[in-house]
């Protein structure tokens, strides 16, 4: 195990740069999350670490080696793929212990370490079986033990969970995240979908057209995105289009609403307030961050109402209230007051 | 409307059978034609037979060149089906995998023996290794090597179709999955691409065997005086008399090809490779 260290690499196919200066430090243990739509440079990054391509500039290091001109072979990093890539014409049992063998171990060694690593993924009983006679969902299991008994120094998982069904998808989760503290082994997982990223992740890293737009954990991510793009691909929110106000305390939106807030980054020309955040009262009322509003539309979610609603400037925002059995219902039509959490609103920019 | 339907439908599977069944019957009648004549009794062909009997077998035995061009055919189509393995197997690797430059253009070269005709190819070698015993003094023509040298180039076409295909259809995930694992690329193509694509190997050997086994237009220029293919013995045979004894000839071939069909399907799925 060890720390993994991406010092300013890119990649170039032809004339395109999938991956352009891209650095990242993962510290020994760490869950890293590569956070993307799809062609946005994660999987070339992860690749690049894998060593399945070489990168154009950079330099990649596992520990204190330098591992940028090394094929994947002597990288030592155990890799998860989508499509799960088991070796078909080979039984569970050498699946898993295939690494083993190459590593020239001696025969108890390896029957050992491959009884290790199919109890903690639960596969006891199954050595014997072929790949195709086993689910989704166990063939996942497999290659995250074929993965895991090399002792790799870095765990590589590339959208490990996408081809599997909803309910078992939070089940390898939820295993995953298990397998990765109990082994404590340095980690980065690529995926696009940013349940999942920020459920399992101790650090994200936002990525969009090959590069980095935002690294940290999902909170800060979640709170303060770095810029639109972040904000837009984490988590739902209104964008309101605007220009900080003069007291540096409020942004004044496009419509002339004056709305309190948190923090107003350099350059902010939008602000974002999540769904949650905004508070709706069936009275009038007059103080700061309240505004009328009318229901535009409600919908029942069971735990909570989407509502959007109307201001008079008529601009739009969408919010999310609590639906539990003392709470109000909402029709369409109604007028509101809604109130904005001063705390939770931020100005952010467009592009950074 | 719902009857309509069904009616087109069993019509559409009619027309389908009856395609498949006509198909069939073209592709098989000469093969169960020349079985059937080699039972006959009479020396004239003609039909009705006049009996049946083994005779024409029995007859097989005393006949040299029949037996020594046996021999000669298999052991050049088992040379020509080996070599060419060994030279398509690695192309295959490097066109499939590699990222060579000119790789289209280096398969359609490879190709390119199917587009000549054999009797060209045939000739040009016999040229060819005419001038190698010219210039090197050692003997080739009428040689196994000569005529394996001579079959490879059948066998090459479609030997190399079928490798290519088959490598395609491998995952490149597995490989990759493989070296992760610490296999080296020699490593991963033994113990994973190459018993992933058996089957293909498999029928890209019976395909050469049975390219090479059947060939005359190339062997005709390459045998020596004495010398003879079992293509060529049946070829000459026919030039003197019209028995059933060809008819038996080529029913063991037909019946040799068959088994090792249906052997090698046992082990190996063709349906999967070709």
């Amino acid at each position: 195990m060890a720390a993994l260290h991406l010092s300013n690499i890119s990649k170039k196919f032809a004339e395109v740069l999938a991956v352009e200066d891209l650095s990242l430090e993962v510290a020994d243990g760490e869950f890293v999350v590569l956070l993307g739509p799809s062609g946005c440079g994660k999987t070339t990054t992860l690749r690049m670490i894998a060593g399945f391509i070489e990168s154009t500039a950079g330099t990649v290091r596992i520990g204190a080696r330098d591992v940028t001109h090394d094929p994947p072979y002597r990288r030592n990093v155990g890799f998860v793929f989508q499509n799960y890539a088991l070796f078909p014409h080979l039984t569970v049992a050498e699946n898993v212990a295939f690494g083993l063998r190459r590593r020239r171990r001696p025969e108890r060694e390896i029957s050992e370490g491959v009884a290790r690593a199919l109890a903690l993924v639960k596969l006891e009983g199954f050595e014997a079986r072929m790949p195709r006679q086993l689910s989704g969902g166990q063939q996942q299991r497999v290659a995250i033990a074929r993965a895991l008994v090399i002792a790799p120094d870095v765990l590589l998982l590339d959208e490990p969970l996408s081809n599997l069904d909803a309910k078992l998808r939070r089940d390898v989760r939820s295993e995953l995240r298990r397998l990765q503290q109990l082994s404590g082994i340095t980690t980065v997982m690529v995926t696009h979908d940013q349940d999942e990223a920020m459920s399992i992740a101790d650090r994200l890293v936002v990525m969009n057209h090959g590069r980095v737009q935002q690294i940290g954990v999902p909170q800060a991510l979640y709170r303060h995105p770095a810029n639109r793009f972040v904000a837009g691909f984490i988590g739902r929110g209104n964008f309101l289009a605007g220009t900080p106000g003069t007291d540096e305390r409020s942004f004044v939106t496009r419509g002339g609403l004056a709305i309190v807030c948190a923090r107003i980054d350099p350059g902010a020309d939008t602000l974002l307030i999540r769904p949650e955040n905004i508070a709706v009262c069936a009275r009038q009322v007059a103080a700061v961050n309240c505004f009328a509003a009318v229901i535009e539309a409600a919908v029942f979610q069971g735990s909570a109402f989407d509502l959007d609603l109307r201001l008079s400037t008529g601009e739009l925002l969408e919010a999310q209230v609590a639906a539990g059995p003392g709470a109000a219902d909402w029709t369409v039509g109604q007028v509101v007051t809604a109130e904005i959490d001063p705390d939770a609103a931020v100005g952010i920019a467009s592009t950074s | 409307m719902v009857r309509g339907r069904a009616f087109g439908e069993r019509l559409g599977r009619l027309a389908f059978a009856g395609t498949v069944g006509l198909a069939l019957t073209i592709i098989l009648a000469p093969l169960v034609l020349v079985v059937w004549l080699s039972f006959f009794t009479n020396e004239i062909l003609s039909l009705p037979p006049e009996g049946y009997s083994l005779r024409w077998y029995g007859a097989l035995v005393g006949q040299r060149q029949f037996v020594s061009g046996f021999q000669l055919s298999a052991v050049v189509a088992l040379a020509a089906t080996a070599a060419g393995l060994l030279v398509t197997l690695p192309a295959a690797f490097a066109l499939s995998r590699g990222d060579l430059p000119g790789r289209e253009a280096i398969l359609h070269g490879l190709m390119s023996p199917l587009v000549v005709p054999a009797l060209v190819v045939g000739a040009g070698l016999y040229l060819a290794l005419i001038e190698f015993e010219v210039d090197t003094g050692l003997p080739v023509t009428g040689t196994v090597f000569g005529f394996a040298a001579g079959h490879v180039l059948l066998t090459i076409p479609w030997s190399l179709r079928l490798l290519t295909a088959n490598l395609a259809g491998v995952d490149p995930a597995i490989e990759d999955a493989a070296l992760s694992l610490g296999a080296t690329p020699v490593v991963t193509a033994l113990k994973v691409t190459l018993p992933l694509i058996w089957p293909g190997v498999v029928a890209a050997a019976l395909f050469s065997f049975v390219v090479s086994f059947g060939n005359i237009e190339v062997s005709l220029f390459l045998v020596q005086p004495g010398q003879t293919t079992l293509p060529i013995a049946i070829l000459q045979y026919l030039e003197w008399k019209v028995d059933p004894t060809v008819a038996a000839v080529s029913a063991l071939q037909i019946a040799l090809v068959a088994a090792a069909l249906l052997i090698t399907d046992r082990f190996v799925s063709l349906a999967k490779a070709v």
